[in-house]
């Protein structure tokens, strides 16, 4: 035999598991979300996701190419998953010019800066997302209603999401009450449910993002740590504000469906780079997203909080990691 | 549900290729190749010298100190040198080379295949049969059988835990001879017992090896206090920390010994080596070695002689292919890869692997996503996307905190990691480092 | 209106005022008095932290230079003799000198020297792959070509041949911090003495097999033949595990263990080339 034998040190086998194999699951696993928002939305949807998607994508390369001077990893799918989650937070009327400058702060400012994937300390779709709606506030709190393919861009119908109005109203009605008065035509649970509502385009279909959920779980892309203690958190939360003044709070089911709350729990707080890496770690993190949205929500100026929320988090991440450990084997000696 | 460990380890590809063929005696080769050194500890010293005439079963190398073991000349003929010659690694050292001269034993040695159950001899005389034979850890960790069954002053042993797990892909040969020797190994299980003086002992097979649990579970109730027990398969199990607390569920603490949580673990082929060195006065010169591999026509179970080269191993399973990419001694988990193979057959030579190009080559490295797979993993609790990192920025002290010591090479994260990070080569770098500091401290 | 920014302007100057005076009474309170000649030593230091003193770094030399009394075992290799005289003026001392450094590689394993005999497939990092085994030739004692020693070359002044896959030391830009030195974990590197015109003769081989192994890993191995001791007059070269070294402080570069190397093992670096044997007799034949 001529050929040399090749020497490297062990293991000798590997998984089959890859950073772009997870990063593709993460985009099938929002794929259920994108076309219940594109049924509900129309062109619209199809055309905010794309650009925000093929934005990311040339952003990224052409700063790994020419700033950074460095192989482009584009194929790695990181990007997309980027794209994606930030067009889910967008309404869907929003200018592809915006669009793209938000792309561009995302990638550039919330990902590149630090190093690219692996190294940002906060979700760069969450960061993207912020300053959008930091600098244009007018254009990111109108959402359309749905009106499917045949809704024109221009004059869509525009309403106030269940959320700012709860925000308005806190103190003052129960949901119940609410939820009765035509005039605001809060949308039911039924709706939430099926996302046949007017909102950010990721935000709206709850069915949607537990399908997304489910996929993760059974594909084991995250672990289910970070999601059920958001939600359980919220829930408890809230349930304690509603069982305390019924009157004046709104149930926790209805804060679990509305707004970004499924969204950011399932995709954008178990983002790998800016969640906690120990189980210990993503409980606390879990928690604590859920105790300052709902603070946010219910106390706070903003009808919604998961966004800040997460990235108040994020930037928690790296201490939670130095002082939540894994439970190290022979550490205390229980024998039985 | 069946018992396992409770924390991380992975589920690689089994592979037992090799699991329903027989083991078959090698023929002898022209040449032996012995190390000196084939056990942890202190290296033997050589005996015999150039020119002199040796049998098979005569001792050719005496143990130095106490933690190390006595080397026999694993077949007859004329010693041609002693000299420094590359071992498994490459580095070269001191080792016999004996020509073979026909296959004559030393008279002492009982040859024959007739069972011997009864047990005559008093625990101290099986320690000390077991030190002069040169037992020692058959799973790969070549740790001196003696040592292991001298308990300590102070400490207690209550349960014997014989390992046979077999939790490394494609490995074979603890597997063959649990099916082919059970009376034999279960002898050889009593005899430690007797040594170690406790009256339980448990016998940890994997449930991929449903044939040996069957044919063990049948005669192990004619011995007094062996069980035998299935264990879910899972990487590493076979690990002695593991292992005991699948079976037992007691925590070996960081840094101590298995018989701080009065137990001692051997192998399922100590066990046997055990049996025919203390019942067959048989020195231990030849082991299981499996050849394996996906591109071979036929996989093989083989007993061969210690100091046998790999190359002739591989030559009697009809070469190697063409598509040989790697060979690797031990499983692929945690063998090391050879570079020649010109290097001997060795007491903890478990397997011969041969890899093809396709299944051996490492994937290009990424960054770190922090997806944290190599943390829920590691069976150790250890972080080793942390403890690579730290190596990496030479801050030793931070690693040693972290536990970098207890991290016992299994290399689960580097298997599991989506990004094809070194996490074990850096790993064990910072345990090279890490190791000499704690050695310097001690000395001060 | 204007009282909401009078009070803005009052409360945020106060709160100045009192940043400022705790500030102030912390920074007065826990001052760490620091000799101020340390600072200058600093100063005068190449600030290049590189290591090679034996300190952390140039503060850490500068604060040993001022403790101790002499200037024994202190000495800065980026900086040498005019560093060190600075140094001194500053403190008041002599600085005795040092003779100038520099790092040699001794393995001479390209390619075509040393045939390759396996493929290392792993991490590229020098110190892994010893650890792991004896490297992609038969020689377990020459460099393994993963280029350690480079990246912690803080001057630039190293870099991996890509045809001898060996690394090579730019002279000029070598300061002898020893960096190097300390990276290479089979110790091929060593620091010489530097000659004039930078020229040097070393065995550029640390194979310590027996002849026999040594030359069939490698064509230009040191076999240990003792053939290079006996020529030289100046007890320079000792021989050792069958590995003969020449002694930089004692070599006076007469060039005579070179031509006798049987294998090609001893180096002679920035000479002018010798003159054949038929030019000596006729250059004789001409006097």
């Amino acid at each position: 035999m001529n050929k040399l034998l090749t020497v490297s040190p062990s293991p000798h086998e590997y998984s089959r598991e890859s950073t772009r194999k997870l990063m593709y699951g993460v985009v099938i696993a929002l794929a259920p979300a994108l076309l219940a928002t594109i049924w509900f939305f129309g062109w619209a949807a199809l055309i905010v996701t794309s650009v925000s998607v093929v934005s990311c994508i040339i952003f990224e390369y052409l700063i790994q190419k020419f700033i950074l001077r460095i192989k482009p990893t584009i194929t790695d799918g990181s990007a997309i998953v980027t794209g994606l989650l930030l067009a889910f937070c967008l309404p869907s009327n929003l200018p592809p010019g915006l669009v793209i400058l938000g792309a561009l702060v995302a990638i550039g400012i919330g990902k590149m800066t630090f190093g690219g994937l692996g190294n940002n300390p906060f979700n760069p779709a969450l960061v993207g997302r912020v300053f959008l709606f930091l600098s244009f506030p007018a254009q990111m709190t109108t959402w359309p209603l749905p009106g499917g393919f045949n809704a024109s861009f221009t004059d869509a119908l525009t309403g106030a999401t269940p959320l700012s109005i709860l925000n308005e109203n806190y103190d003052k009605a129960g949901i119940d009450v609410l939820m009765s008065d035509p005039e605001l035509s809060m949308p039911g649970y039924q709706e939430l449910f099926w996302g046949n509502m007017g909102g950010s385009l990721g935000e709206i279909a709850a069915f949607a993002l537990i399908i997304g959920l489910g996929y993760m779980l059974i594909r084991k892309i995250i672990t289910w740590h970070i999601p059920v203690s958001i939600l359980l958190t919220v829930t408890v939360f809230t349930g304690i504000l509603w069982l305390a003044r019924p009157e004046a709070n709104a149930d926790p089911l209805y804060h679990l469906m509305t707004g970004g709350l499924l969204l950011g729990a399932i995709f954008m707080a178990t983002d790998y780079v800016t969640s906690p890496m120990s189980k210990k770690g993503m409980i606390i993190y879990g928690t604590g997203i859920g105790v300052i949205t709902v603070l946010i929500r219910r106390f706070g100026a903003y009808p919604e909080g998961v966004q800040f929320a997460i990235l108040i988090m994020n930037a928690f991440t790296p201490l939670i990691n130095i002082y939540m450990k894994p439970k190290r084997f022979g550490e205390e000696v229980k024998n039985g | 549900m069946l018992k396992t460990f409770p924390k991380g380890g992975v589920h690689p590809p089994e592979n037992k290729i090799s699991s329903g063929v027989p083991i078959e005696a090698m023929p002898l080769p022209e040449q032996v190749i012995i190390p000196v050194n084939q056990h942890l500890g202190a290296p033997a010293e050589a005996v015999v010298e150039k020119g002199e005439t040796v049998k098979a079963g005569q001792i050719i190398a005496r143990s130095k100190g106490f933690v190390s073991a006595n080397i026999h000349s694993s077949v007859s003929g004329k010693v041609l040198k002693v000299d420094k010659m590359p071992d498994a690694s490459g580095y070269k050292q001191t080792s016999v080379v004996i020509n073979v001269e026909g296959d004559e034993w030393l008279e002492t040695v009982d040859r024959s295949k007739e069972l011997k159950k009864n047990i005559s001899l008093s625990g101290e005389e099986i320690i000390k049969k077991c030190a002069e034979n040169g037992i020692v850890g058959m799973g790969g960790a070549t740790f001196p059988s003696h040592v292991k069954l001298s308990i300590p002053q102070g400490k207690k042993c209550d349960v014997l835990i014989i390992n046979g797990v077999e939790c490394e892909p494609y490995l074979t040969s603890d597997h063959r001879l649990m099916i082919e020797k059970p009376e034999e190994l279960l002898t050889g299980t009593s005899l430690l017992m007797k040594a170690l003086g406790v009256n339980r002992a448990f016998i940890g097979i994997e449930n991929n090896k449903k044939d040996a649990i069957d044919k063990l579970k049948g005669l192990a109730s004619s011995y007094d206090g062996i069980s035998i027990h299935a264990l879910k398969v899972k990487y590493p199990q076979g690990a002695e920390k593991q292992l005991i607390k699948a079976l037992i569920n007691r925590e070996v603490p960081s840094g101590g010994l298995p018989v701080d949580v009065g137990t001692v673990v051997h192998n399922a082929g100590t066990a046997f080596a055990v049996y025919e060195a203390v019942q067959k006065n048989k020195p231990l010169v030849e082991r299981v070695v499996t050849v394996s591999g996906k591109g071979l026509d036929k996989t093989l179970n083989l007993l061969a002689r210690i100091g046998t080269p790999v190359s002739k191993l591989i030559e009697y399973a009809g070469g190697l292919p063409e598509s040989t990419a790697k060979v690797v001694n031990g499983g692929p988990m945690m063998g090391k890869a050879l570079g020649s193979l010109e290097v001997p057959v060795t007491k903890g030579t478990s397997g011969i692997i041969i890899f093809r190009d396709e299944e051996s080559r490492r994937k290009e490295k990424g960054p770190c996503i922090r997806c944290a797979r190599c943390i829920s993993v590691c069976p150790m609790g250890l972080e080793p996307y942390l403890l690579m990192t730290l190596t990496e920025k030479e801050l030793y002290e931070r690693a040693e905190k972290d536990r970098i010591m207890d991290c016992m090479e299994c290399g689960s994260c580097s298997f599991t990691c989506p990004a094809n990070r070194p996490l074990l080569d850096y790993i064990r770098l910072g345990k090279a480092y890490v190791g000499k500091i704690i050695r310097e401290r001690k000395q001060k | 209106m204007s009282s909401v920014v009078l009070i803005t302007i009052i409360s945020l100057s106060l709160l100045g005022v009192i940043a400022a005076l705790i500030l102030y009474f912390v920074a007065s309170k826990f001052k760490v008095y620091e000799d101020p000649l340390i600072d200058e030593v600093e100063a005068a230091l190449p600030a290049a932290n590189c290591g090679g003193c034996g300190f952390a770094g140039c503060r850490n030399f500068a604060e040993a230079l001022v403790k101790s009394d002499t200037f024994e075992g202190l000495s800065c290799p980026v900086g040498g003799n005019e560093t060190m005289a600075l140094v001194a003026k500053i403190l008041g001392r002599e600085a005795p000198e040092v003779e100038p450094r520099v790092a040699v590689v001794r393995c001479n394993g390209t390619p075509g020297h040393r045939k390759k005999t396996s493929r290392y497939d792993g991490e590229l990092n020098c110190t892994i792959a010893h650890n792991l085994y004896r490297g992609e030739t038969d020689c377990q004692y020459g460099c393994l070509g993963l280029g350690e020693c480079v990246d912690a070359c803080d001057f630039d002044a190293m870099y991996m041949d890509s045809k001898t896959e060996l690394p090579v030391i730019i002279d000029d830009k070598c300061v002898a911090c020893g960096a190097c030195v300390r990276a290479c974990p089979r110790d091929i590197i060593e620091l010489r003495k530097r000659a004039r015109k930078d020229r040097k003769i070393f065995v550029s081989c640390v194979n310590k097999d027996k002849g026999g192994p040594a030359r069939k890993a490698c064509a230009v191995a040191c076999i240990g033949c003792g053939k290079c001791q006996e020529v030289c007059n100046f007890d320079a070269i000792t021989i050792e595990n069958n590995l003969a070294f020449i002694d930089s402080d004692k070599c006076k570069l007469c060039r005579k263990c070179e031509p006798v190397c049987p294998t090609g093992a001893i180096l002679e670096i920035n000479f002018p080339p010798r003159k054949s044997e038929q030019t000596k007799e006729a250059e004789k034949a001409e006097a």
